[in-house]
């Protein structure tokens, strides 16, 4: 195979590791939102740990998504 | 037709000859040097500047300044208590320089200065060496105890790798999340930029859906601006909670 070709099928497959994130920024939005439901005034007390752990899901697809890019334009 | 989407990231030299040379090394004033004084100096002179006169009753620049030493002084004090107010204008400086970074970035035709990994990899280092000085002055060589929690002594054997492994690779999240977020953002820009150069390009009917793009270029910017000031924001707590950890190593304060 090509060098080129199977460049681009890794980086094509570096990218699945976004799912991840998005599963995981999901999971976080979607279990403070059912918790800021259950008990609204704790809610804006945990802004903080909600952005913390964005933040952190949104990071660990990010690092598949430089790897890809890594991959293409070196 | 081809655009590269990451031409925006490349470093150009603004002057033909090195500034100066260090080590046989030329160092060369490039467009992201440029980016970083205009970042450095508007910033300082927007803080010093809206607070001087001292008004009691603040203008928009002013209590746009005040709130932002407010919304600082809160993070460090939720994120390590009384004695973490000494690090303030440390994480202060920090988070308005990767704020400003990530604004001036969202300017068309600027530079990003923090989709640089040398930068944001820079920063990080200093925040990690910081937290490594700090904690080793504050309890010597009690400060290596951060590397064993609480647990029987057969399960440290596995721990205490792990603890010191992810003590290391902080530098690396800490500066990838910041540059892998930032190069993310804008070559999703420069991409969906690129559909409306070549709908456009088509001509006809063509002309019309290129519409489609440019709309979700004006969405995706407005993200882009929650991303800029959410990754700075990210920057300082991460700062905050990992001074928590040199001042009081495991103990809740």
């Amino acid at each position: 195979m090509e060098l080129a070709a199977a460049k681009m099928i890794g980086a094509g497959i570096a990218c699945i590791a976004l799912v991840g994130a998005g599963i995981g920024i999901g999971n976080v939005f979607g279990s403070y939102l059912s918790g800021a439901l259950r008990n609204p005034g704790a809610a804006a007390s945990q802004t903080t740990n909600l952005l913390l752990g964005f933040a952190l899901c949104e990071a660990t697809g990010l690092f598949g998504l430089v790897i890809a890019l890594i991959i293409l334009f070196t | 037709m081809a655009m590269n989407p990451m031409e925006q990231f490349a470093i150009k030299p603004l002057i033909a000859e090195p500034v100066l040379h260090i080590a046989g090394h030329p160092i060369y004033f490039t467009n992201q040097a440029l980016l970083m004084v205009i970042v450095a100096i508007a910033s300082s002179l927007f803080l010093t500047l809206a607070v001087k006169p001292n008004r009691l009753v603040p203008t928009r620049g002013q209590s746009m300044a005040e709130l932002s030493y407010e919304f600082v002084a809160n993070m460090i004090h939720s994120a390590t208590g009384e004695d973490g107010l000494k690090f303030f204008p440390f994480v202060f400086t920090l988070f308005i320089f990767v704020l400003c970074s990530n604004f001036f970035g969202m300017v068309p035709g600027s530079f990003t200065v923090t989709s640089q990994i040398a930068v944001t990899l820079a920063l990080a280092c200093l925040v990690v060496g910081m937290v490594i000085v700090v904690g080793f002055m504050k309890h010597g060589i009690g400060f290596l105890k951060l590397f064993v929690p609480h647990a029987p002594w057969y399960l440290l054997i596995l721990l205490i790798p792990i603890e010191v492994i992810s003590f290391l690779t902080r530098p690396i999240s800490l500066s990838v999340r910041l540059f892998a977020n930032m190069l993310a953002g804008h070559t999703m820009l420069a991409v969906f930029a690129g559909f409306v150069v070549s709908l456009g390009a088509a001509g006809g009917i063509f002309m019309g859906v290129a519409l489609a793009p440019l709309l979700l270029i004006v969405a995706i910017m407005l993200l882009e601006l929650l991303v800029a000031f959410l990754q700075a924001y990210v920057f300082a707590i991460l700062t905050c909670i990992y001074l928590n950890e040199a001042l009081h190593l495991h103990d809740h304060h």
